[in-house]
């Protein structure tokens, strides 16, 4: 327990760049995964193919070997980061976005015809309906898979700790490191530290999941 | 293609679409273009870097990699399943004292990262890399498998379980013998979809040292020098994905099945949701 007060500091640091890792990459990846359901369901196929590429093999992808690529593979092809913290962005963005756009589809999809209908019949088109009818109630609908992605992104940032980014989890192995004989009591800790955002954030999805998100 | 979004495309809709596809395709094949043309500069397509795939022990080490991948996935699968079920049991007891601490327990398991539990398993009880990847899987995925089928069982008609007491069934007999069979089938296409995020998420074993196919990368480019790097990094991250569409297709195709046989039964079939990141 005294390791845990001791290194207070470290947790607080870490889990301030756990958030921060995290926001960044869940901004990027909620913009990026919008503009790649939007693209999946216009009506340039080039966009839709692109799109259905993305979201396939993204979401296949092991989210290690995404982390490999843009930490140890991008670096020796000459795509050289000032930070690793970069490579971490790039790679949980790029990952998350994927399961952004599956989620936001199922909204656009879950939204009734006739509401698109209803538009198209007053002349809107495609981009009107889209961004002024569609997305707005498939939005709604979404919030709590998509807050239930962002969970999913706090915990998946700690694989950013095993690929030179200190935060949450890199600290927490170096503490386990630095007090060979009290690992259980440090790795509990940093479970607390992870426990603090994920709960919080799962209790937020299950409430709005009862208000505010119209029942279909 | 038609959809509901947009009218059918007249004939200046059709140039303005086929216009943007080129535009589009351009821009991607241009993309593509450069990133093989950097490739090219770091002379990642000369012959000798492809070459390794000639040797025989290059394939013998990534077939390792693969055969450690995939035998620590079965085997959490294997004991996952039966533990997601019995925590489930547990999770929707009747009696207070056994359903919220497993409650609490489980809430636990799935706010955790997963490589933190390996990671804790190898330190805190000092064993194999093995052991502790196979016993973070088991023990997340069974808290998600829970959840899954916890889910199924909640939306059963009402009528399954009344039914099941009202000829005389014990509550725990309706919920074994009634309620879930039907939950298991009907969250079938969940439950493939989870075994997909079960298969990606063994590559965390790089992490804890593992000898799985990324750690076979690793190991290969510290052997054979970094210029082997990308190659064998190409090739072992096509296996991986090719691996996991497969399951994935396989959990769609089960979906569609599941849903035209089970159309107007008892068990109707729910669309199953995307599988969760993570």
């Amino acid at each position: 327990m005294e390791v845990i007060i001791e290194n207070l500091p470290l947790y607080w640091d870490g889990l301030l760049r756990t958030l921060f890792l995290s926001a960044v990459s869940g901004i990027i990846a909620l913009i990026l995964g919008t503009l790649l359901a939007a693209a999946r369901v216009s009506p340039v196929a080039a966009l839709r193919g692109f799109s259905t590429v993305y979201v396939e093999v993204l979401r296949n992808t092991p989210l290690t070997i995404a982390f490999f690529f843009a930490a140890i593979v991008l670096p020796r092809l000459g795509v050289r980061f000032e930070q690793f913290e970069v490579a971490a962005i790039i790679a949980l963005s790029a990952y998350t976005a994927a399961f952004v756009a599956e989620a936001v589809r199922s909204g656009v999809n879950s939204v009734p015809l006739g509401q698109a209908e209803a538009a198209r019949s007053i002349g809107m088109k495609f981009g009107q309906v889209l961004t002024l009818i569609i997305l707005p109630q498939a939005l709604r609908t979404v919030i709590p898979p998509l807050i239930n992605i962002l969970i999913a992104l706090v915990k998946n940032s700690s694989v950013a700790g095993a690929f030179f980014v200190l935060e949450l989890f890199g600290y927490g192995r170096q503490m386990a490191n630095a007090n060979g004989d009290q690992v259980m009591a440090v790795l509990l800790g940093v479970a607390f530290f992870y426990l603090l955002l994920t709960v919080p954030l799962g209790i937020l999805a299950s409430t709005v999941e009862r208000k505010v998100a119209i029942a279909r | 293609m038609t959809s509901v979004l947009y009218d059918v495309p007249g004939p200046k809709a059709r140039r303005v679409s086929l216009i943007g596809s080129v535009i589009g395709t351009v821009l991607i094949l241009g993309l593509a273009a450069w990133i093989v043309m950097t490739l090219a500069q770091q002379g990642i397509f000369e012959g000798r870097r492809w070459e390794i795939f000639i040797r025989a022990d290059v394939w013998r080490l990534l077939g390792n990699g693969i055969i450690a991948t995939l035998s620590a996935a079965a085997i959490a699968a294997v004991i996952a399943f039966p533990l997601g079920l019995l925590l489930c049991l547990l999770r929707i007891s009747l009696v207070d004292w056994i359903r919220i601490p497993t409650r609490v327990v489980l809430e636990f398991l799935r706010g955790m990262p997963v490589v933190l539990m390996m990671l804790f398993v190898l330190l805190v009880f000092g064993t194999n890399s093995f052991i502790a990847v196979v016993a973070g899987l088991v023990l997340y995925n069974a808290a998600i498998f829970a959840e899954i089928i916890r889910a199924g069982i909640q939306s059963l008609p009402k009528g399954q379980r009344e039914a099941g007491l009202a000829i005389g069934l014990t509550s725990f007999q309706s919920r074994l013998l009634i309620e879930l069979p039907q939950a298991i089938r009907r969250m079938m296409p969940s439950l493939v979809a989870q075994l997909v995020v079960l298969l990606k998420d063994t590559s965390l074993g790089y992490i804890v040292a593992y000898g799985e196919l990324l750690r076979a990368v690793q190991v290969m480019a510290d052997f054979l020098g970094n210029a082997f790097l990308f190659p064998v990094f190409f090739v072992a991250a096509g296996i991986y994905i090719a691996i996991n569409i497969c399951v994935s297709r396989l959990a769609v195709w089960i979906e569609r099945r599941g849903s035209k046989k089970a159309a107007g039964g008892v068990a109707k079939a729910v669309p199953a949701e995307a599988p969760t990141a993570k």
